[in-house]
């Protein structure tokens, strides 16, 4: 459905996007998700047709949105960030002319509307003037011109913000209730808003792609393995000694102890963050009792996807500044020479 | 085509519901109805120099007119986010700008029908030809579309409407005052700025009743050139 390559997109010499490459199938409901400024919405911009690429391919229904932009507008429902209504027309009115002039063949435009209003729920506000509407309703119009035309894909751009707690809801079953019909993109900066909603999720970062995968895989892929916390009684100076032991037990990638004291234990207690490769727990504890110390506590660390996301920004940003140094320090050792692939 | 009018019409629909088009042609009337009153109805004229005086005084109204009218055409759409709808629609950026230039030249037009009592009044004491009044109207017509164009590109170019109406006085303005600059340098170049001055040499003729090519062309001209600014100004701002 649609084939995202190599998209880049400048302003001036800022790259807001690229290099983003992506594939998206017919009826998936897909998420973007990215923090403020990662280029979620210069990304759906472009693949709205309301922005140009700078260079790459997105083509949406086999159709290249440079070269042929009317056809896939036609096929494509978008909601900005505001949603692009006229304060002063009324609901209905509203969406009768955005489906005329989507090309909506005028014996359809009636029952389109219709479907729209109903499947929006503002079938009651059809007559009330869009500027009288609540930010909860304004968005749902915002949905509701974006559908009226029956695009194969609509491309929704943080459609859950400002909301209360039971729009957010709401508005969740709506964004679901398009898939399948629909092939949907939208876009958010709260994990948990969306990851219940979409099919899949695309993070994006600097521009770029840095995951992607349904919640399950996400978090797999990026916490490789398992996360333990293991409390421990050291001694009044055991921790370095306990530290050394614990990462010497094979299949611990990473031990960290931790900073912030236990409440309530003394001097000689410590709490260690562990990363496994794989399932050592058993070996561990042996470990731990062997050398005497006191195991207080073992408990798996949380998998909460928002703490993956974190961490994937994060290690991405770390990574990409270590690239960068080391790119730099390549270039200034030997000027003349390409850079690596990396 | 169908596209352009569909905007069109709903453009006309803003105009009605908002409280812009109402002051413009409320505003415009009671300024005209007052300089014919100080201007033209005195005794010391005759009919067809009424009428004369009366359509000079309606093309200061109408420029400043087109330009009010014209500058929330594009900057109001780009402020609120709904310009988005068009953007995303199929539709030709030419025709977006069409359809808004239409929607307001009809406002304008609408406008102008109202002055129609002046010139009738002068058929109580007087007599001026129909000629005169229809080629007068034309000439009104043709300006107001110009200042129109040159509103709607400053309004595709600026980011509010107050910007937008200044830009466009900024641009007109200068054009105005050609015919000024025009009497400070010397020939051949003071032919070439008062011919292209959009009031003094091109609009005289149409306010005394004579009809000039030279006129129509150059009023055609520039609704055209600004037009097709304001297209490409669109069509650029999508690589933004």
């Amino acid at each position: 459905m649609i084939e995202i390559s190599e998209l880049y997109k400048y302003y001036g010499d800022r790259r807001a996007v690229g290099p983003l490459s992506a594939s998206i199938e017919k009826g998936e409901i897909i998420g973007l998700l990215g923090l403020n400024g990662a280029g979620k919405t210069t990304t759906l911009r472009i693949l709205a047709c309301d922005l140009l690429p700078t260079s790459g391919a997105v083509r949406v229904g086999g159709l290249d949105v440079v070269e042929s932009p009317h056809e896939v507008r036609k096929r494509i429902g978008y909601l900005p960030d505001t949603p692009p209504v006229y304060a002063e027309m009324t609901v209905e009115d509203y969406l009768t002319f955005a489906a005329r002039l989507r090309g909506v063949s005028g014996g359809d435009v009636e029952k389109r509307v219709d479907e729209a209003l109903e499947q929006t729920e503002t079938v009651a506000e059809r007559d009330r003037p869009i500027g009288a509407l609540s930010h909860g309703f304004r968005q749902r119009v915002g949905i509701a011109q974006a559908i009226v035309h029956k695009p194969e894909l609509v491309v929704l751009d943080e459609p859950i913000s400002g909301l209360d707690p039971v729009q957010i809801v709401e508005m969740r079953e709506l964004v679901r209730s398009l898939g399948g019909e629909h092939t949907v993109v939208v876009s958010s900066h709260i994990l948990s808003e969306i990851h219940e909603t979409c099919d899949r999720i695309l993070v994006i970062r600097d521009g770029e792609i840095v995951a992607s995968g349904t919640e399950k895989e996400l978090s797999q892929q990026l916490l490789s393995g398992m996360r333990l916390s293991l409390t421990l009684r050291v001694g009044k100076d055991g921790h370095a000694r306990a530290g050394q032991l614990l990462s010497g037990v094979a299949g611990v990638t990473g031990v960290e102890l931790s900073a912030e004291a236990l409440p309530g234990a003394g001097a000689d207690v410590a709490q260690f963050r562990l990363r496994l490769a794989r399932d050592t727990r058993e070996e561990l504890t042996r470990a731990v009792v062997d050398a005497g110390f006191g195991l207080l506590e073992l408990t798996r660390g949380e998998r909460e996807l928002e703490s993956v996301f974190l961490e994937l920004a994060k290690s991405v940003d770390e990574t990409a500044t270590r690239k960068k140094k080391k790119r730099k320090k390549a270039a200034e050792a030997a000027p003349p020479a390409e850079e690596e692939a990396s | 085509m169908s596209q352009a009018l569909l905007i069109a019409r709903r453009e006309i629909g803003a105009y009605v519901r908002s409280p812009l088009g109402a002051i413009v042609i409320a505003g415009a009337l009671l300024i005209d109805g007052i300089y014919f009153y100080w201007k033209g109805l005195t005794d010391k004229l005759v009919s067809a120099q009424v009428l004369s005086e009366f359509f000079y005084g309606a093309s200061g109204t109408t420029m400043i007119a087109g330009i009010v009218l014209a500058m929330r055409l594009l900057a109001e759409e780009r402020q609120t986010g709904s310009i988005t709808l068009l953007n995303t629609s199929p539709i030709k950026d030419s025709e977006i700008v069409l359809g808004k230039f239409v929607s307001a030249f009809g406002v304008l037009a609408l406008m102008t029908l109202f002055t129609l009592y002046m010139p009738l009044l002068i058929f109580v004491n007087g007599k001026v030809s129909v000629g005169h009044i229809v080629v007068g109207y034309s000439g009104l017509l043709l300006l107001g579309a110009a200042s129109l164009a040159i509103g709607l590109f400053a309004s595709a170019v600026a980011k509010s409407q107050v910007v937008a109406a200044l830009l466009g006085a900024l641009i007109l303005a200068p054009l105005v005052l050609l015919w000024a600059v025009a009497k400070a340098v010397d020939p051949p170049l003071n032919r070439v700025l008062s011919s292209l001055a959009i009031h003094h040499e091109n609009f005289r003729p149409f306010m005394n009743g004579i009809l000039e090519l030279d006129g129509v062309v150059y009023y055609l001209a520039v609704t055209y050139v600004f037009l097709l600014a304001a297209t490409k100004t669109l069509e650029a701002r999508r690589w933004r």
